[in-house]
């Protein structure tokens, strides 16, 4: 890590209203790469996430939730009831300090509490708010409720996923995580139009348009099917481009996936498999027809489940096929690739000890991507918050936690 | 409205397949000028094709649903979903990298440039002369994101990998997948780490910008895709690096909600999510069933046995939900605060009242392609609100802009660059 560079959004400062995963995980990639996050939670509480698991130990407490703490490293905490007159009052305060309010509350939230766009760019003219909710901000579904598998299955491509029995959802959260990630983008854009051309505004991010436009193959199954009324990519046991195989696969100790749908890959399955004979052979002379598929498996199959994955992904990756073995979270914690590249980092937290955390997304020469802290206590930074940037004493904070509004 | 953030801002895109679209999309639909640089030698796989002309098989086949009315045409590579959906806002010029005049044709561009964004193997653009170290000296302030599927270092530095192998290594297609099923039933491979790479890529590039303008500093951003993807995965790793556990597959469940799943409703393939998160939610939906008498089951009376007896509960659910519309059904949850929603086939989505409403798929003539409705922006903006200036580019659409205005290069050597093959708007005959 390259201490002595600046990191690039050191002098950008967040006010972070979010809770759960889309609204922290957008938050958090600003904060790991600099950005001064405050974030504000509800006293008493704090944010839901804190109250879901994997708890350390299966100890379920508001610091020990592994969903929080990873998704807060890196940000101030700060508690505020927003559903007090003083409150707001203090809340708009930290708006004029803020060059970027995220927010990921239900649409009608956040006017109920006085704090709609148009109200909070009076206060700081300059203010980037990012809104990132199921649906949008307008639109007939505006106020509907929704969890991942809803926002998978209305936005993303949950139609060709899975087996033609069934449609299946994404592992965890990861439609959220995608949303986060796409809000991030936005809201640099918006930060670059506010710092060098002086304009603040709102951004609508809807979780479900951040997927109906994915490179997952959702939008690419949309434009085919306004092109052709049909779709390259849906539910089946196997994926049918051509006669090699496309998925996953036993093996002596588990499981390999290939992929690669293009002719170009089919001297490298020859080689892969050391069977130089299969180029001559008149069947596998059109990949695409898929009639000889069977007798293709019938080669490759038997050759297969004599390799471990590791040797299986040795030999697709020698000879340049697209493939590798299926690993596990164990697997993935102890890979000698990901842990050679120094990607997993262990962050001390006062509450929940030193753990191993995924760490940085990207690499920077400058500006460096950097654990400063780990996640917040519940009002932690109360203190730093209140007295040092805004000006209250303590005597002061006394009286506002007594009356409930920190 | 004002002028959209990244106006003013050139970025050079040699990428291919999917991930390196996605992020140069995101940065056009910020208003960057996007030159896509493109080599009529060299066809990368799943980009403008999965053939430069595709075979009457290949046609017959599921890609062939990629075409529009299933017809190749004359130039199949103008008329790829997979490439036209991805490329609105950004130009198309054509080069030969193979050739010496060709690299200088690239460093003459990336000299007027601001971004370089590449998602070849690692290695790949050192070997072409096109390395970092070289376009720093063309171009001092340069940013180069470099975006690989492993990164640059390391033993997988050099595996090949589309986004399902990323997947398998990283640990989403363990986790992805029916319950108490192994990983070969699980059905075709998903490719969201091309989403979150894309998407991440973009990110960094706007980090390093922010920096640049303030620095005027520019840099080299080696971004791995896996690495990309492994946060999203966050509280499954965070489960084995505190707990030691090993999750598996959930299926359409979540540990925190019972019922949840994806039921079958009347209609061909047509489905609806339930997701009940609270008992609050359980009694209503009880009552809009009519609390019929298994309702007061006590296998069913709380969270804990609601999840214990899941399948049974999905069994009784989905005897239910047969008789109902999605719609009808997520209209009728979502009345009493239920999270619910249909499973949208691509179809739904193109004529769904909401996303109509939003304005979110716009409407796109192309040239070779036709009119047709394309997935919109992701996101708004209220000052700075992204616009179509032009849809996906043919190849080599943009030569002229490129070469005569950009480059300035005269009508003779114009004549010269089409003669040794820079110059054109098709493949060569022999690429297949």
């Amino acid at each position: 890590m390259k201490k002595h560079f600046q990191q690039a959004l050191s002098n950008v400062r967040v006010l972070d209203l979010t809770h759960y995963i889309a609204g922290p995980y957008c938050t958090k990639l600003l904060a790991n790469y600099g950005a001064e996050v405050i974030k504000v939670e509800k006293p008493g509480e704090g944010d839901g996430a804190r109250r879901l698991g994997p708890f350390l130990k299966d100890e379920p407490h508001l610091e020990k939730s592994g969903l929080f703490l990873y998704l807060n490293t890196n940000k101030k905490g700060i508690t505020l009831n927003l559903k007090t007159k003083l409150g707001i009052k203090i809340f708009k305060d930290l708006v004029k300090w803020a060059d970027v309010l995220v927010e990921n509350f239900e649409p009608r939230v956040m006017p109920s509490l006085g704090l709609d766009y148009e109200t909070l760019k009076q206060i700081n003219s300059k203010l980037v708010m990012t809104s990132i909710s199921n649906f949008g901000q307008t639109g007939p579904y505006r106020d509907y409720k929704a969890s991942e598998i809803i926002l998978y299955g209305m936005g993303g491509a949950m139609i060709s996923t899975g087996l033609p029995e069934r449609p299946l959802k994404l592992a965890g959260s990861v439609v959220q995580y995608q949303a986060g990630t796409v809000a991030a983008v936005a809201t640099m854009g918006a930060l670059i139009a506010s710092k060098f051309q002086g304009i603040g505004q709102h951004v609508d991010i809807s979780i479900i348009e951040t997927q109906e436009c994915s490179a997952d193959r959702r939008t690419t199954n949309l434009l085919s099917f306004a092109y052709s009324g049909g779709t390259t990519f849906f539910r089946a046991h196997r994926m049918g481009l051509l006669i090699m195989p496309h998925g996953r696969y036993p093996c002596k100790d588990g499981f390999v996936e290939y992929a690669g749908g293009e002719p170009v890959f089919w001297p490298r399955w020859v080689k892969m498999l050391e069977m130089p004979e299969l180029l001559e052979n008149p069947r596998f002379k059109d990949l695409a027809d898929l009639s000889h598929r069977g007798e293709f498996e019938a080669i490759f199959l038997p050759w297969l489940v004599e390799l471990t994955k590791r040797e299986a992904t040795e030999k697709a990756q020698k000879a340049g096929v697209p493939g590798a073995a299926i690993q596990t979270p164990k697997e993935v914690v102890n890979d000698p690739h990901f842990n050679e590249r120094g990607f997993f980092v262990e962050i001390e937290h006062p509450e929940a000890g030193k753990i191993k955390y995924p760490g940085c997304p990207f690499k920077t020469e400058r500006t460096s991507w950097e654990v400063r802290r780990p996640a917040p206590l519940l009002g932690q930074h109360n203190e730093k918050v209140y007295c040092d940037l805004l000006g209250y004493t303590k005597e002061d904070l006394i009286k506002l936690k007594a009356m409930g509004v920190i | 409205m004002s002028r959209l953030p990244l106006e003013g801002i050139r970025v050079v895109d040699i990428t291919v397949a999917w991930s390196g679209p996605f992020a140069t999309m995101l940065l056009a639909d910020l208003g960057a000028e996007v030159i896509r640089v493109e080599n009529r030698r060299h066809f990368p796989p799943a980009t403008r094709g999965t053939m430069a002309r595709p075979t009457k098989s290949v046609m017959a086949g599921s890609v062939g649903a990629s075409y529009p009315n299933r017809e190749a045409g004359e130039r199949p590579w103008n008329r790829f979903s997979w490439f036209n959906s991805m490329g609105r806002n950004k130009l198309s010029m054509t080069v030969d990298l193979a050739q010496p005049k060709g690299l200088e044709i690239v460093k003459d561009l990336i000299k007027i440039s601001d971004i370089f964004v590449e998602n070849n193997p690692p290695g790949t653009m050192d070997k072409l002369g096109l390395g970092y170290h070289v376009l720093k000296k063309v171009k001092p302030d340069l940013i180069m994101i470099c975006m690989s599927a492993f990164g640059n270092s390391g033993p997988y530095r050099d595996y090949k990998g589309f986004a399902p192998v990323m997947e398998a290594l990283l640990g989403h297609t363990w986790l992805r997948g029916y319950q108490n099923s192994d990983p070969t039933q699980t059905g075709v491979p998903v490719y969201h780490a091309d989403a979150c790479g894309g998407a991440t890529a973009a990110f960094a590039a706007l980090v390093a910008l922010y920096h640049r303008k303030q620095t005027g500093e520019g840099q080299f951003i080696e971004l791995s895709q896996a690495e990309s993807m492994i946060p999203h995965l966050g509280e499954a790793i965070m489960d084995y690096t505190m707990n030691q556990r090993e999750q598996g597959p959930l299926g359409n469940r979540s540990p925190f909600k019972a019922p949840q799943g994806c039921y079958k409703c009347k209609g061909d393939d047509k489905w609806v999510n339930i997701s009940i998160g609270s008992d609050e939610e359980w009694e209503k939906f009880c009552q809009i069933l009519g609390n019929p008498g298994w309702t007061k089951d006590e296998r069913f009376s709380d969270m804990l046995v609601r999840y214990k007896n899941h399948d049974e509960l999905d069994q009784i659910i989905e005897e239910w939900t047969k008789g109902h519309e999605p719609y009808e059904i997520m209209h009728l949850l979502q009345k009493e605060g239920i999270p619910c929603g249909p499973v949208l086939s691509e179809g739904d989505a193109l004529s769904d009242p909401h996303l109509k409403e939003r304005a979110f798929f716009l409407q796109l003539s192309h040239s070779e392609a036709g009119t047709h409705p394309h997935p919109g922006f992701l996101w708004k903006m209220s000052q700075t609100p992204p616009v179509v200036k032009s849809p996906t580019p043919c190849l080599g659409e943009h030569n002229d802009y490129v070469y005569r205005e950009l480059l300035g290069k005269g009508e003779e050597e114009i004549t010269q660059l089409k003669k040794e093959g820079h110059i054109g708007t098709d493949y060569l005959p022999q690429i297949i």
